[in-house]
């Protein structure tokens, strides 16, 4: 992202900001939004040129487009800004970028609408009102170069940054009628251009953010430096609801640059010193002593018995049901029954948690990564004691977000409260790895037992799907649990509709959870509930189709007669992948799909396993998200969606033993790598219409169509991952 | 306390002789481009060049370097972001979050070198870094691409 000046040099903190913006930044730099002072609400023209809140227009012709969700690596930072631009009609090349703080949002009474980054929704619902902020934008300009001329508004065009006198000829550019622009007085329910006649969005232009992502410029949030900052390391105790008994700060209070030594809430213990790593080194040799609480006989083996129980517990709440299953299940020509499971998975962020805080007493103001600007708000003036509006967050570019930098802060909570101690110094807190790997929010664990009755034909007439486990909902927002619901449990399996849908007709059907919530903190992990309810229906799928003797194509299409759109994302993968025509000598495929946040999603896997050994060779995945605003950086997320959904499946488990999760590093917790990654050919199909996201749905089709190539490769029913664990040679 | 040859100048660093190397760049020579993923050489985000060789910065001390090593972060790769990878690189929209990105692109810049014509097996084989977002594939298009204009740094 590029700075483009207008700092307001009479703040007080200026120099601090300007330290950090210069310091990483040598020409152009990095942006954090810092055009508008605190504290002095809603004022537009206190920054020259600003037309509304999402545009402004500098004298050179620059376009500054602010951007309210977080970019960390998805591509919505580039994609948001074509919207605007679409609409406002400006030149491409001279668009910059930059965040407003949460604290503006605040100001501006919300002017910025949702920080939020999470559920594939940056484009998919805040498209209406961005492109609306260009529209708006553009009217503005035109009407300020029409009273210049003293013609009608209607005469004048813009395109390219320019603004024309149609009848004349005449022509301006943006910003020079940017100054009268800002005062004319903003028309209302301005129209929106039709998505069919598009000349930016829509179209596969390159991101905005990836020059100093080649050179080494760009800052995250672990880069931060400002003058008189301090750096801390922290370990929080290692078993879940644990609490820090005691701790010797002398033992370590004499090493190089150690600072101080502090206690974070009731359960954890930072070293502050002038580098990260001297504090990381005496936070090593510091004695703790940790009550371990109430947890410290959890294992892995006591939490899957527990999900095991719920299987076939009486107590459990329908997302989706139809008919009679049970009369239909009893009545069935051939019953196929199967239980699935889905281990804890850990985020692991290329870039661990971090934040930086600077307390001073009336004021808490932090610089961190985050997906959530206001939620990190929030996090720091509950931490600091103080109001939101004498606090503000800075957000900084990601290393990579994934949802764990979502919903809950707790970093921020431990940066402010160590800061809390040492008002007037910045704090830098940067977890180590194995802080990240002991203390995430879990991919929950879930246990699903499906039962399927075929009749004579091989009709698919009934389906229990019962899930037993965690829910995300109850262990971050307990207050969105209704009647003892949580409604993001049956992702992709809801009843018709535009969000995460059953695409099949099962004319007996019941889909209902057991919730049972294990002492680890669970967590939004990218594709959240779909992932495992994908891998649970479409591998069940293929199971029943082989019970049926029927080709899985044919037995899924066969059910999806009322669901179209499902359908053909379907078919195209099919037919790409050469469904149904020989493959390559040893080479299997394998299908799945499904739909969700907003989007419909499939994928065709082809792969061979020699000797027990698996290789993928090659996916073709199809996506319809109605819209699509840039299709090259959809396909990146379908690509990327794949080295995170199979590096799942293959290889990432997080197991607990003693309260506390066991793998700590990247040498026990696997990460796929170049020599596992398939080639990906990626179908974008948008059928118009809708808004659907792109930056989760296809991780949920990436394990189930392995998994079901491998069936077809080895006879072998894989219901349990990591694959790791499984011996895919030939019985 | 050590003398480090960084990106042509030798600058001498105040430090604990058990400091990794990596965090000797970061903060004390502000360096901050090499990254911190793992501390333990399984991620390669904080690769560097010594003697042209790519070289995972957690995991050596400042005591293992002599002032003749010549260390190069991605700061020195190129003045401005024109060396071959990193062109191939904007060529191909490479990065997603780009955290690993400045790791990935040294270790390909040492490697071919090494190996200016490799197959899919030698990039499977040498590139070992990780990305999570997912850039394999164009990281693989950008290395080829790289390799078949002959442009190898």
């Amino acid at each position: 992202m590029t700075m483009t000046g207008q700092e307001v040099v009479h703040q007080p903190e200026v120099s601090r900001r300007i330290f950090l913006v210069g310091s990483a930044a040598v020409a152009g730099g990095l942006s954090l939004g810092f055009h508008v002072p605190f504290g002095r609400g809603a004022l537009a023209q206190a920054v020259p040129g600003e037309i509304n809140a999402w545009v402004v227009v500098q004298a050179d012709d620059t376009v500054v487009i602010r951007i309210a969700r977080s970019e960390m690596g998805q591509g919505t930072l580039t994609g948001l800004a074509q919207l605007v631009a679409e609409e406002l009609e400006c030149d491409w090349s001279k668009v910059t970028t930059e965040y407003p703080t949460p604290g503006q949002n605040l100001a501006r009474n919300r002017v910025w609408g949702n920080f939020s980054t999470g559920g594939s929704r940056g484009v998919r619902e805040s498209h209406d009102y961005v492109r609306r902020g260009g529209a708006t934008a553009r009217h503005m300009l035109i009407q300020a170069a029409a009273n210049e001329w003293n013609v009608p508004a209607s005469q004048c065009r813009a395109e390219n940054s320019v603004i024309t006198h149609t009848p004349t000829g005449r022509t301006t550019t943006f910003g020079k009628v940017a100054a009268a622009a800002a005062m004319v007085d903003p028309p209302k329910n301005v129209p929106l251009k039709d998505p069919k006649d598009w000349k930016l969005a829509g179209k596969p232009v390159k991101r905005l953010d990836t020059a100093e992502k080649l050179t080494g410029k760009q800052v995250y949030g672990t880069d931060l430096k400002l003058p008189g900052m301090l750096n801390a390391a922290i370990k929080d105790c290692p078993v879940f609801g644990g609490k820090v008994k005691s701790f010797d700060a002398a033992a370590v209070q004499g090493m190089p640059g150690v600072k101080k030594v502090v206690q974070v809430g009731d359960s954890a213990v930072a070293v502050v010193a002038d580098t990260w790593w001297r504090a990381n080194s005496a936070l090593a040799k510091l004695p703790i002593e940790w009550d371990e609480g109430p947890n410290k006989d959890v294992s892995s083996a006591s939490i899957a018995e527990w999900l095991k129980a719920g299987l076939d517990a009486k107590d459990a709440v329908v997302g989706n049901q139809a008919g009679d299953v049970h009369a239909a299940l009893a009545s069935a020509a051939k019953k196929i029954e199967a239980v699935y499971s889905y281990p804890y998975q850990n985020h692991a962020t290329m870039e661990p948690m971090n934040a930086t805080a600077l307390f001073t007493g009336d004021r808490c103001e932090v610089w961190t990564p985050t997906q959530n600007g206001e939620a990190a708000l929030a996090a720091t003036a509950e931490a600091s004691g103080l109001s939101p509006r004498n606090c503000d967050v800075h957000k900084i570019h990601l290393g990579g977000g994934f949802g764990r930098r979502g919903a809950v802060h707790d970093w921020v909570r431990q940066v402010v409260a160590i800061a809390k101690e040492m008002p007037g110094t910045p704090i830098k807190l940067i977890w180590s790895r194995e802080e990240d790997m002991l203390h995430g929010r879990y991919h929950p664990v879930t246990r699903c037992k499906l039962v399927g009755g075929l009749d004579a034909q091989g009709n698919l007439t009934a389906l229990h799907m019962r899930i037993s486990g965690q829910s995300i909902v109850a262990g971050i927002f307990p207050q969105n649990i209704r009647n003892g619901k949580d409604p993001v449990v049956f992702q992709g399996l809801n009843p018709p509709g535009p969000e995460a849908s059953l695409g099949y007709a099962i004319p007996n059907l019941l889909i209902d959870h057991a919730m049972r919530n294990p002492p680890v903190p669970p967590g939004f992990w990218r594709g959240v509930n779909l992932n495992h309810n994908t891998i649970y229906l479409e591998c069940f799928m293929d199971e029943l189709a082989h019970a049926a003797g029927i080709d899985a194509l044919e037995f899924r299409r066969k059910l999806l007669g009322n669901s179209p759109k499902h359908l053909a994302v379907l078919n195209a993968v099919a037919e790409k992948s050469g469904w149904g025509k020989p493959a390559p000598a040893g080479v299997h495929r394998g299908l799945a799909h499904t739909m969700g946040f907003g989007s419909y999603v499939a994928a065709c896997a082809e792969v061979s396993v020699t000797d027990g050994a698996l290789k993928i060779h090659r996916i073709v995945a199809a996506t319809d998200p109605g819209h699509a605003v840039n299709p090259q950086q959809i396909a990146a997320q379908v690509e990327g969606s794949f080295v995170y959904g199979l590096g799942a499946a293959l290889y990432q488990e997080c197991t607990v033993a003693g309260g506390r999760m066991e793998q700590e590093n990247f040498d026990t917790y696997e990460m796929l790598r170049m020599d596992a990654m398939p080639e990906v050919e990626a179908i974008v199909m948008p059928s118009g219409g809708f808004w659907g996201g792109v930056g989760e749905p296809t991780i949920a089709v990436a394990a189930p169509a392995v998994l079901n190539a491998i069936f077809a490769a080895t006879g072998k029913r894989i219901r349990d991952l990591p694959l790791k664990h499984h011996d895919l040679r030939k019985a | 306390m050590a003398l480090l040859n960084v990106n042509g100048k030798v600058v001498d660093v105040e430090v604990e002789p058990d400091t990794p190397l990596l965090w000797a760049l970061r903060e004390q020579i502000g360096l901050t481009g090499t990254k911190y993923g793992c501390g333990i050489a399984q991620c390669g985000a904080c690769t560097v060049h010594v003697d042209g060789v790519a070289t995972r910065s957690c995991s050596l001390p400042v005591s293992a370097f002599t002032e003749d090593q010549k260390i190069v972060t991605i700061e020195g790769l190129s003045a401005d972001g024109s060396h071959p990878v990193q062109k191939a690189w904007a060529e191909l929209d490479v990065p997603q979050c780009g955290y690993c990105q400045a790791g990935m692109i040294m270790s390909v810049a040492a490697f071919l070198q090494q190996n200016p014509k490799p197959t899919d097996d030698d990039i499977n084989s040498e590139i070992t870094n990780i990305c999570r977002c997912g850039t394999y594939n164009r990281v693989r298009a950008a290395i080829k691409l790289a390799a078949d204009r002959g442009q190898t740094g």
